[in-house]
């Protein structure tokens, strides 16, 4: 086994007992990005000098006798969190050159842990899009079928832990960015509640819906994960004030008299691949087989949450970018006079999907649409948090499919908009209620590709969904199929 | 049809978008279908529902107004096109 195929867990014990330092196991990591990087293209800058060295200072902690659950462990982070002195792009041309003067509060503390950075991952521009084509600068490929995309908007983290080039990635989930990338790669991608995790360094997209969350290769890595990165945050007003608890203490075997809910439109939703729903229905005989009740739950305006999440999201996101004029940080274009600047600095520095949800966004929210669209997208999303609580009352848990769909070829849905936005149905409502999720592998479809299965918790209950995953884990092993490179 | 070309164009105005006229055909479609799918939000029934402006139930968060660490202009300006003695500089505000 190589180095860099291990768990955080497994690396964890291994450094600590001093069988491996953590120069080598970055080395390997490296040597496996040297291998396989020009077939997936996952990173949009790599690290290695300052990984390198971090890797020493982590080894000398290390041998001092000092533990801490990422020291020493290599980790990518998505292109749109802040780290002070490697550029953070966003995967747009607007931001291709800026370098941030501080790190994100998750990154503080990334490196406050002792873990290594070995650099930052591909997205879609802003994250918006749900397969990173709509990155400016390349396109991420599924290593398990690599004329695929890989999902989105989190591609680059997802495939950077699937094709072991880290053990660890943080991307961020704005309507499914983490959960369905995991799904398309295999790999287990974990969507903490709003406010668990600090935003504080996150670039804004829609922020009443932005989260920071882990991938990793197991939900036991998932827990060691948000260890680090979930604490309470002033620099982030809507950070969660309570002290989070020690995820790792949720892994424990046994799921008797758990409530597992199946939702009823989720299952009778159009458009699902018959293999994807044999794999979710595969998976709730595996918890009843653990001693689960399996009962159904109704989320009754399940038909609403995608429209509400197109008029929420690109609201908040046209407000959001309206930063970005050539003044203060990336790109400019030459002009003559400001407003001249403004224009040709936005027009030739935004993709085509961000100038589309911007000017979805700003018809939105302008004079005399403004009630109809997002004033009314946020009284249905009340309904969609109300839809949730009800359910919560007769499940402890939410099991659904992650996408309707098995990953499709790149290129295959660049003109249709609106047909990527309706693959977000299972995804958007954890976000707009507040809930957390996660994706774990469950099986394959069309062929070797994976599928995920979704477990959702009532808001900063992480833990229920923890142990659900972990006991899902400790039963199957879709979690340890690879894809082969 | 939801909204018209020109809609488009005022509304990418707004934005501080300009719309080359290549672009302008696909935009405007595929925003009117966007638009026309989420008009759909319109048969739901919200009477006497209240909005969600963000999921937390928090209120807003007050703290003791002492300084504490900032970046400092000189690094607060480093990463714009043009910038002078700590100041960003941009190009003239008024034609002519």
């Amino acid at each position: 086994m190589e180095l860099f195929e291990l768990s955080i867990a497994e690396a964890r014990e291994k450094l600590d007992k001093k069988e491996i330092s953590s120069f080598e196991l970055t080395q390997s990591v490296f040597s496996r990005i040297d291998d396989v990087e020009k077939k997936l293209d996952a990173y949009i800058t790599i690290c290695r000098e300052d990984a390198l060295q971090a890797a020493q200072e982590a080894d000398k902690r290390i041998a001092s006798g000092e533990t801490t659950p990422l020291l020493g462990i290599p980790v990518s982070v998505k292109d749109l969190i802040c780290t002070k002195g490697v550029k953070t792009t966003c995967a747009s041309k607007i931001l291709k050159d800026f370098v941030p003067p501080y790190d994100a509060s998750v990154v503080e503390a990334l490196k406050k842990d002792g873990a290594v950075i070995t650099g930052k991952v591909n997205m879609d521009e802003f994250a918006m899009g749900s397969s990173t084509e709509n990155s400016a600068f390349k396109i991420t490929r599924n290593p398990w079928d690599t004329s695929r995309i890989p999902g989105g908007s989190s591609g680059g983290s997802a495939v950077s832990v699937a094709a072991d080039m880290c053990l660890l990635s943080l991307g961020s989930d704005t309507g499914g960015s983490i959960r369905q990338p995991a799904s398309h790669c295999g790999v287990t991608g974990f969507k903490p509640s709003y406010g668990r995790v600090s935003r504080y360094g996150l670039v804004a997209f829609a922020s009443s819906l932005d989260q920071i969350g882990p991938f990793t290769k197991t939900v036991e890595d998932a827990a060691i994960a948000m260890n680090t990165i979930a604490f309470h945050d002033p620099k982030d007003s809507t950070s969660y004030p309570d002290a989070s608890p020690d995820y790792t203490s949720y892994l424990e075997k046994g799921m008797k008299g758990v409530k597992v809910g199946v939702i009823k439109e989720y299952i009778e939703a159009e458009g699902i691949d018959p293999e994807v729903s044999a794999a979710v229905k595969n998976s709730l005989e595996v918890y009843k087989s653990l001693g689960a009740e399996i009962v159904e739950v109704s989320l009754p305006h399940t038909k609403y949450a995608v429209p509400a999440y197109y008029v929420i999201a690109p609201s908040e996101a046209s407000s959001n970018l309206a930063r970005y004029d050539g003044v203060r940080f990336g790109f400019r274009a030459e002009s003559e006079d400001l407003l001249e600047m403004y224009q040709e600095t936005r027009s030739s520095g935004f993709g085509a999907e961000v100038k589309r949800r911007i000017i979805i966004g700003t018809y939105a929210l302008s004079a005399g649409y403004y009630d109809a669209y997002y004033g009314q997208a946020q009284k249905v999303r009340t309904l969609i948090a109300e839809d949730f609580k009800k359910a919560f009352e007769k499940a402890d848990i939410l099991l659904s499919p992650v996408t309707p769909e098995p990953p499709f070829k790149i290129g295959e849905k660049n003109d249709d908009p609106l047909t990527m936005y309706l693959s977000d149905i299972f995804t958007i409502s954890a976000n707009l209620a507040g809930i957390p999720g996660i994706s774990i592998p469950c099986g394959t479809a069309g062929g070797n590709l994976p599928v995920g299965l979704q477990l959702m918790a009532p808001a900063f209950e992480e833990g229920k969904i923890l142990k659900a995953g972990y006991n899902f884990q400790c039963e199957t092993a879709f979690h340890k199929n690879k894809p082969v490179l | 049809m939801t909204i018209s070309k020109d809609e488009v164009l005022y509304v990418a105005h707004l934005a501080r978008l300009e719309i080359h006229d290549e672009e302008m055909d696909k935009l405007a479609s595929q925003t009117d279908d966007i638009l026309s799918y989420v008009a759909e939000l319109k048969k739901a029934d919200t009477e006497n529902v209240d909005p969600t402006a963000q999921s937390l139930s928090l209120v807003n968060r007050l703290r003791e107004d002492e300084p504490g660490e900032t970046l400092g202009s000189e690094n607060a300006v480093k990463n714009s096109a043009d910038h002078y003695d700590g100041m960003f500089v941009v190009p003239k505000v008024v034609k002519g």
